[in-house]
């Protein structure tokens, strides 16, 4: 039994973070969305360079202080531009990659419909 | 006519998205960072190299003094072939150099400094290097000009004589 208690223990200890499991999620919500500037096609979450590392640490000293998903982003966006958010923000350049979609699917509704009718036709 | 509208918008689409793309083409892919945007620099506490001591960034930065801010370490390569152009700029004494050590082992940063010369003003050190993301940099090693406390120029990666040429016509 005293060595179970122990080894209880020691697991606590090991896996002690100073996060709460709520902030990790957001935590790794956040690092999906930022993008690591000196890798390819790696987000911060994913890479271990070096950058990409001191970026969560900070990322980890925000959640601490208290400041909420956008805040944080908007502080990374300041530092380093738009380009590290994964998510595009709508804007003059970017409307074309957000409405193309929506119109692709109208289309194709539309051709749908207009085949259904003829065949009730 | 009703089967003429449908391949002629099919054709049309096609036509807009073939112009896009097409479009999308001629950009350049590779992200190049804006290194000329005016910006005020960040406030932050870091250590002192040599002693220690935690001190605050607009202790460091005085108003009308121009500064370099060099991101070094030992570690990295490219900053071997920067130190000798930095060692060249002190010289001048037009520029106050302060060094910043990124991730570093402290006793490998001195033997760095001792083998290659000491061209900083002050050292300061970021351990975890979250001080590096306060000012936006990327890596070692990154060099920023800085004047009345607002960042002038940006250098990303190793400086060579061309930029030294270059910011020697900027402090002027």
């Amino acid at each position: 039994m005293k060595v179970l208690r122990f080894f209880l223990i020691i697991i606590l200890f090991f896996t002690f973070s100073v996060l709460k499991a709520d902030e990790l999620d957001k935590r790794n919500n956040i690092t999906k969305n930022l993008r690591c500037l000196v890798c390819q096609g790696q987000s911060i979450y994913d890479s271990d360079s070096e950058f990409a590392n001191s970026l969560k640490i900070l990322v980890d000293r925000k959640i601490d202080e208290g400041l909420t998903e956008a805040e944080i982003y908007e502080y990374f966006k300041n530092k380093y531009g738009e380009w590290i958010l994964y998510d595009p923000k709508l804007n003059k350049n970017t409307y074309i990659l957000w409405f193309m979609p929506l119109l692709i699917f109208l289309f194709g509704g539309a051709i749908i419909f207009k085949k259904l009718k003829k065949k009730h036709d | 006519m009703k089967n003429k509208i449908l391949p002629f918008s099919v054709i049309i689409i096609f036509g807009i998205i073939f112009f896009i793309f097409y479009k999308g083409l001629e950009d350049s892919k590779i992200y190049t960072p804006d290194v000329n945007t005016k910006k005020e620099i960040p406030d932050f506490n870091i250590k002192e190299f040599f002693s220690g001591e935690n001190v605050k960034s607009s202790n460091i930065f005085k108003l009308d003094k121009i500064y370099l801010l060099n991101i070094w370490s030992s570690w990295c390569v490219p900053c071997r072939q920067e130190h000798a152009f930095l060692m060249n700029l002190s010289l001048d004494n037009k520029v106050n150099i302060i060094g910043m050590n990124y991730k570093d082992n402290l006793s490998n940063a001195e033997n760095f400094l001792k083998e290659l010369g000491n061209p900083y003003k002050e050292i300061y050190i970021d351990l975890d290097g979250t001080i590096a993301i306060e000012w936006g940099a990327y890596g070692v090693p990154e060099s920023f000009l800085i004047y009345n406390n607002e960042i002038i120029k940006k250098y990303i990666g190793p400086l060579n004589q061309q930029l030294i040429e270059e910011i020697n016509l900027l402090i002027k």
